[in-house]
């Protein structure tokens, strides 16, 4: 008889930290004491608190262990699995500190819960996403069952169309709508695609969900193909998330084994079947038509629509695309009906949306909210704050496409219409958090540099746009820029978003425009005093050494590039044209002697 | 997959193996074994099992069974309490896996205590 499940964290995060050793330590271990057919090690997806991995729980108890290694296990299983004493000391802190006042305290009592509601990610963390049976447990193909016994293609669209469910790639179309216009094409073959190609830096939703509950998406794109008539499916993933590849796969020859995938599903004369496809890493296929190109076997380049995918699109046939997000909500809509979905979110955004929460915050990880939570709750009480008491200056959303929300508007409810009026954008998922140390323009040449990198060069405005406002930034952030400099690249921002070929010129601009919209006070600061407010642009810093030096040369000997000269009890001083702004002799003086201008 | 009850049937197979991984909520019956070394040198561990056999065959989804340390009444041991929703607890003493069977169907199911078990019934 089972008595225990113990769940291990196998998502990217705490693969990386080591998710996998602890796995064997468990097994070697249980095996040691004969508790292997007692106890059950299950390897799942993402729990979603990624800065805490690798992340192990033990069920019944629900006790939360975190940052745990191999080296605790032989401790876990001899007190808590053996004698049933869950071994405090390796507890989540805040579960801890619950179960040191007495009260029994479960995952969802945590701040970082609390507030979460998972539907895209309610088998995270759950199953193990190898097995389909363990899907199928958790009411796994039942949508897909009752969409092809009981309802009418027309019915699906009905139903997803009611719902209000709209696009999680970013750009919030409606599902329902872009399902019904594939649906009216009339061609003999048509496609189903799935985009989870996602590329913003610090975006990892999409790969979260195919690492944690692939079977979800597969069951959604055989649901889309019914509903639109299609036969057969394609996933666009790229290469560099090869544990989600991986148990994509796996979950596709199950799918396949079970009849799920394949001819004749449920006896219904529905046929369905789908492949993965491979993405080499470029940020462009993640738009939809370079991803079709990319998918024929083309170098990746968008073309101009119309043609719509959905009159031509993969090999020319017509295809509908959605995101991989988007498919993950498609089963539950079907299950609890659309009314359960649109009472979840605000008027015109409904259901939750999962982001990435990352930058300046403690509680690094995954997190799926009801739409319209604000973003201080998002920060404050899930994120758990900026940590080292440091300000919140920014949250930055939608990545190189998408803008920043300054802390003036921190009480903003998240959905992509209020996103959309603030100058920023949905975008995937990537939510990043910043702190007072962080420079505005650098965050923009940052993702300028990343836009210029990734540019297809298909397309005059964008290819060497982008390149031109790049040299913009560095101007500035190098102290050479005048004022017209600025205006004149503001200008061009304007110019590119009404002139690029795709989504991704088209809104390139905009880190640099909402930038300027919240922090036009740090462009002039750049531009004017040649001074960084935040103190991360190094042109524009200065070291100097204050006469509240003592001479005790411990800076000239930590000093990597040999810049400060003195003698022992004589005032040191920096050659500024040595000096490579490091910081090391701040961090190095006992005196406080040494000042950053 | 030629067949709607197909699904169902692996569905139901494969329920009462995930059980366990549910979050206890306020309808939730714990039941708690003593497994310190005295617990599990008398007996506790069969105890265990037949409480887990018993849950599993009779679909009991709002029972999760745990085991703890020693509870201080060694010389009662096995000892095994059950704690319904409301928060009462139930302490069972000197138990053995014939009588698991009828704590589950009278107490845990039925909601009436087996007096003859417990450490009350003993310590007259």
């Amino acid at each position: 008889m089972i008595r225990n499940h113990i769940l291990i964290c196998g998502g990217t995060g705490c693969t990386s930290s080591g998710s996998h050793s602890i796995m064997e330590a468990l097994n070697t271990e249980l095996k040691k004491n004969n508790l292997q057919d007692e106890v059950k090690v299950v390897m799942t997806g993402c729990f979603g608190l990624c800065a805490l991995g690798p992340i192990m729980i033990v069920y019944p108890e629900g006790s939360f262990y975190s940052r745990i290694d191999a080296s605790a296990i032989p401790e876990i299983v001899s007190e808590h699995i053996i004698k049933g004493r869950i071994v405090k000391k390796y507890l989540y802190s805040e579960v801890a500190e619950m179960e040191e006042k007495g009260v029994h305290a479960s995952l969802n009592d945590t701040k970082f819960y609390k507030k979460q509601k998972r539907v895209a990610l309610r088998n995270c963390g759950v199953i193990n996403p190898e097995i389909i049976d363990e899907y199928i447990a958790y009411d796994g193909y039942q949508a897909l069952g009752k969409v092809l016994t009981e309802m009418t293609p027309a019915e699906v669209i009905q139903c997803i169309k009611d719902s209000g469910l709209r696009g999680r790639g970013g750009g919030g179309f409606p599902t329902g709508l872009k399902w019904d216009l594939a649906s009216r094409t009339k061609a003999d073959v048509k496609y189903v695609c799935c985009n989870a190609d996602e590329g913003d830096p610090g975006a990892f939703m999409d790969r979260s969900i195919l690492e944690g509950d692939p079977h979800a998406v597969i069951e959604a794109m055989a649901i889309a193909a019914y509903a639109v008539g299609a036969c057969k499916g394609f996933v666009y993933i790229r290469a560099e998330y090869p544990i989600a590849v991986n148990r994509l796969q796996i979950a596709i020859n199950q799918a396949r084994e079970y009849g799920l995938l394949g001819n004749d599903i449920f006896g219904t004369g529905f046929n369905f079947d789908m492949e993965i496809r491979l993405g080499a890493g470029a940020f462009v296929c993640g738009e939809e038509t370079a991803l079709m190109t990319s998918i024929e076997g083309n170098r990746g380049e968008p073309r101009p629509r119309p043609p719509f995918p959905s009159e031509k699109g993969i090999f020319g046939i017509p295809t509908m695309n959605c995101n991989v997000e988007t498919y993950a909500n498609v089963p539950q809509i079907i299950l609890n009906g659309a009314d359960w979905f649109g009472s979840m979110g605000t008027e015109k955004s409904k259901g939750t949306k999962v982001f990435a929460l990352g930058g300046k915050i403690t509680n690094t990880g995954l997190v799926e909210i009801p739409m319209g939570t604000t973003l201080r709750e998002v920060i404050e009480d899930i994120g758990g704050g900026i940590p080292n008491g440091k300000k919140f200056k920014a949250a930055q959303t939608g990545g190189p496409s998408g803008g920043c929300i300054p802390a003036s508007l921190i009480d903003t409810p998240i959905d992509y219409d209020n996103l959309i009026a603030i100058g920023s954008m949905m975008g995937s998922g990537g939510l990043i958090v910043m702190d007072e140390d962080n420079c505005m323009v650098d965050i923009a040449k940052f993702f300028l540099e990343f836009t210029v990198d990734e540019s297809c060069g298909k397309c005059t405005p964008c290819r060497i746009g982008t390149k031109r406002m790049l040299e913009y930034l560095e101007k500035i952030t190098s102290g050479k820029a005048t004022m017209q400099d600025l205006d004149d690249l503001e200008e061009l921002c304007y110019y590119i978003k009404a002139n690029s070929l795709c989504g991704l010129g088209q809104t390139a601009p905009n880190p640099v425009l909402s930038t300027l919209r919240y922090f036009r006070d740090e462009y002039e600061a750049h531009i004017l005093e040649k001074r960084c407010p935040a103190g991360v642009c190094k042109d524009l810093m200065r070291y100097e050494i204050t006469d509240a030096c003592k001479g005790c040369t411990l800076c000239a000997r930590n000093c990597p590039v040999n810049a400060i000269s003195g003698t022992v009890k004589n005032m040191h001083t920096i050659d500024q044209n040595k000096c490579i702004k490091c910081g090391v002799c701040v961090s190095k003086c006992k005196f406080k002697a040494i000042i950053r201008k | 997959m030629k067949s709607l009850a197909e699904l169902q049937a692996i569905k139901e197979k494969m329920q009462n193996k995930v059980n366990l991984r549910a979050s206890e909520d306020d309808n939730t019956v714990r039941v708690v074994v003593g497994m310190a070394t005295c617990g599990i040198a008398a007996g506790a561990r069969p105890v265990l099992n037949a409480f887990l056999k018993e849950i599993e065959d009779r679909h009991l989804g709002n029972v999760i069974c745990t085991q703890t340390g020693c509870i201080g009444i060694c010389q009662y041991e096995p000892v095994v309490e059950v704690i319904t929703p409301d928060g009462t607890k139930t302490t069972y003493v000197k138990m053995n896996e014939d009588k698991v069977a009828k704590v589950v169907t009278e107490h845990i199911v039925n909601n009436k205590v087996v007096q003859d078990f417990t450490i009350g019934a003993y310590q007259k």
